[in-house]
């Protein structure tokens, strides 16, 4: 943007330059210090913990990496014997699938809801827009009941139970099926505006539906589908939700997320676990958050204004 | 460590095979179906593309919510049918008051006051140089987890008595200005107004980003015309910027009211819903999976359910307004 267009965007006769530089500095640092704060707090003995305010703790330093250490590997207490290394991993397993699927299958409908015309194509579109709002705590019970004991109506089972709770399926479907409603909007934002002349001549070429979705579709829509899964990878990531209710707490598919939550709630679990356990568990969103920021933004923009 | 590898390997062995085959089934799945030509080539089509996402949607969001509305009007365990009782319990018990006071305020306090700081951030950060650093920095709690989040202020509402070393930074605060500071967590009102602010602190960044881009998109020749005719400050904000932005900020607040509604990470981790802090999701929660009472769990579901309908209809209706301009 050239520097005459930002000379006359509004904000420049609202404020003057002085004030809003101070207050938006001052907002921004008051909006960062509790983060800092715990970062420096990761890094204290508990001792030191308890005797030093932290601010006071950059003046003397006496910085340890032990915490990181017990917290990941496991300190031998009660509440962390094994380390939070399993559920880091969990975490990991739990998160990619439960972003390549649904962002896959939203697609596919995206396409064929903005590009295959049949009758009752809009109802369809406007039913599935308004399930973005249905809160989760509406499936949650039903849900987990098909997995563990099938439907039934009356005594007759018209499906079998899926035997996938406690188990990393058990997380990824319902993962999947909530997620579908919000990308499949924002994917049918960003795949009806690309160009009806490509798909039109693809298609008196001969080209099957499947052909276009492979070699123009796909292509032509990743950066709205990055955006898109970066969304879904950070919402899966720090969800506790459906991980408390789809997941055993157990560290063998427990995510991060949820142990961590777990601790605060342990007693006797240190500062120094929940300080260090916590940055553990922010440090992967944090990376991908500044690395795809430009990404991120522009999913949010897809979605909400036009 | 061989046997954390032998814990943790099949983890992997396991989503990496999940990945493959998915695609490998949705491969032969498009190869075989590809080769359809005729009349037949769009119905298989419009099967195959939309099939698996509505019948996920179907099996995942739409009848399960239905068998929770059905859910409501029974007992804990979901077998016989008891009428309005788990409604009615919502009416007597004093302690669902307290939750439905306090959602309320929830909805009513944090949607308004995270666009309201979002909108004026945003004017603001059209204004300086070097904005991306403060965006960013701003934007960044979106980023970690309500869990996160909670923690992070865990320790900056941390309490100690008066003789220790305050290390929170709120007591040290209100400490250093003469005041005596108070174990915040157990002070009603206050401690649900503090956890409004964690909450605030992770969604602001979202309303500020988006109402920037939609103050970007301010045509410059209006506001040029408008400030050579004498408008500046308040009421070219007034008059100018903040109609030509409504629709985002009424974005930003319909974001808000669904998110403060669902808020149950935060009670859970900061309070666990006691000290007159618990919100409706949180004791969605607790009636399902802590009391095992499906019923009035499902109930609680569902006025969640009957609290955002208004907002559902409100965005079909621009959805609407939307399409027919096209």
């Amino acid at each position: 943007m050239s520097k005459k267009i930002a000379e006359h965007t509004p904000g420049r006769k609202i404020f003057s330059s002085k004030i809003a530089t101070t207050i938006v500095w001052i907002v921004t640092i008051i909006w960062t210090v509790p983060t800092l704060g715990l970062l420096v707090t990761s890094f204290k003995t508990n001792e030191n913990i308890l005797g030093e305010a932290w601010w006071n703790s950059l003046l003397n330093p006496d910085f340890t990496f032990e915490n990181y250490k017990g917290v990941f590997l496991g300190d031998g207490s009660a509440s962390l014997s094994t380390g939070v290394l399993p559920y880091f991993i969990n975490s990991i397993v739990i998160t990619l699938p439960a972003t390549i699927f649904p962002i896959v299958i939203a697609t596919m409908a995206a396409y064929a809801l903005a590009w295959i015309r049949f009758r009752g194509s809009d109802f369809l579109f406007f039913s599935i827009f308004a399930l973005q709002v249905v809160p989760l705590q509406m499936a949650l019970v039903p849900l987990l009941l098909l997995f563990t004991g099938g439907a039934h109506i009356g005594s007759v089972q018209i499906f079998p139970a899926l035997g996938i709770a406690g188990d990393f399926a058990g997380i990824w479907l319902p993962h999947t099926m909530f997620a579908l409603p919000l990308a499949i909007y924002l994917l049918h934002n960003f795949i009806s505006g690309l160009p009806r002349d490509l798909m039109e001549a693809a298609y008196v070429d001969g080209a099957s539906h499947f052909t276009i979705f492979r070699r123009i579709i796909l292509p032509l829509s990743i950066p709205g589908i990055a955006s898109i899964a970066i969304f879904q990878f950070l919402w899966v990531w720090n969800d506790l939700l459906v991980a408390l209710t789809f997941a055993s707490g157990t560290e063998e598919v427990a995510p991060l997320n949820s142990k961590l939550a777990s601790l605060v709630g342990q007693y006797g679990s240190g500062y120094t676990q929940l300080s260090a356990g916590a940055f553990i568990t922010i440090a992967i969103p944090l990376i991908v958050f500044f690395s795809l920021q430009r990404y991120f933004v522009r999913g949010l923009l897809a979605g909400s204004v036009k | 460590m061989s046997e954390f590898l032998s814990a943790n390997i099949p983890k992997f062995i396991s989503v990496l095979s999940a990945i493959a085959v998915f695609f490998i089934v949705l491969g032969v799945i498009f190869a075989i179906a590809g080769r359809a030509n005729g009349k037949k080539a769009r119905p298989i089509a419009l099967t195959i593309f939309l099939g698996p996402a509505l019948v996920l949607l179907l099996a995942g969001v739409v009848i399960p919510g239905v068998r929770t509305i059905l859910f409501s009007f029974m007992n804990p365990d979901s077998n016989k049918f008891i009428g309005l009782g788990n409604y009615q319990w919502m009416l007597e018990d004093p302690n669902v008051k307290v939750i439905m006071i306090n959602t309320i305020l929830w909805i009513m306090v944090v949607p308004l006051f995270t666009a309201a700081l979002a909108l004026l951030l945003a004017i603001m950060l059209d204004r300086i140089k070097h904005e991306s650093i403060p965006k960013s920095l701003l934007f960044m709690p979106m980023a970690i987890s309500f869990v996160g989040a909670s923690i992070i202020f865990k320790f900056v509402y941390e309490y100690n008595e008066p003789d220790q070393v305050q290390i929170g930074l709120l007591s040290a605060i209100v400490n250093f200005l003469g005041f005596v500071p108070s174990d915040w967590m157990l002070s009603k009102p206050l401690n649900t107004f503090l956890l409004m602010i964690i909450y605030v602190w992770t969604q602001m960044g979202f309303g500020m980003v988006i109402l920037s881009a939609a103050i970007k998109g301010v045509p410059s020749d209006i506001v040029e015309a408008s400030s050579l005719d004498g408008a500046h400050g308040w009421r070219l904000f007034r008059n100018i910027t903040f109609p030509m932005v409504k629709g985002t900020f009424i974005v930003v607040l319909a974001t808000g009211v669904v998110g403060a509604l669902k808020v149950f990470d935060i009670i859970r981790t900061m309070t666990g819903g006691n000290f007159g802090t618990n919100v409706l999701a949180n004791e969605m929660y607790s009636q399902t999976f802590v009391q095992f009472d499906q019923g009035k769990g499902s109930a609680l579901a569902v006025i969640l359910f009957l609290l955002v309908t208004p907002i559902l209809i409100y965005n079909i209706r621009s959805l609407r307004k939307e399409r027919a301009h096209n």
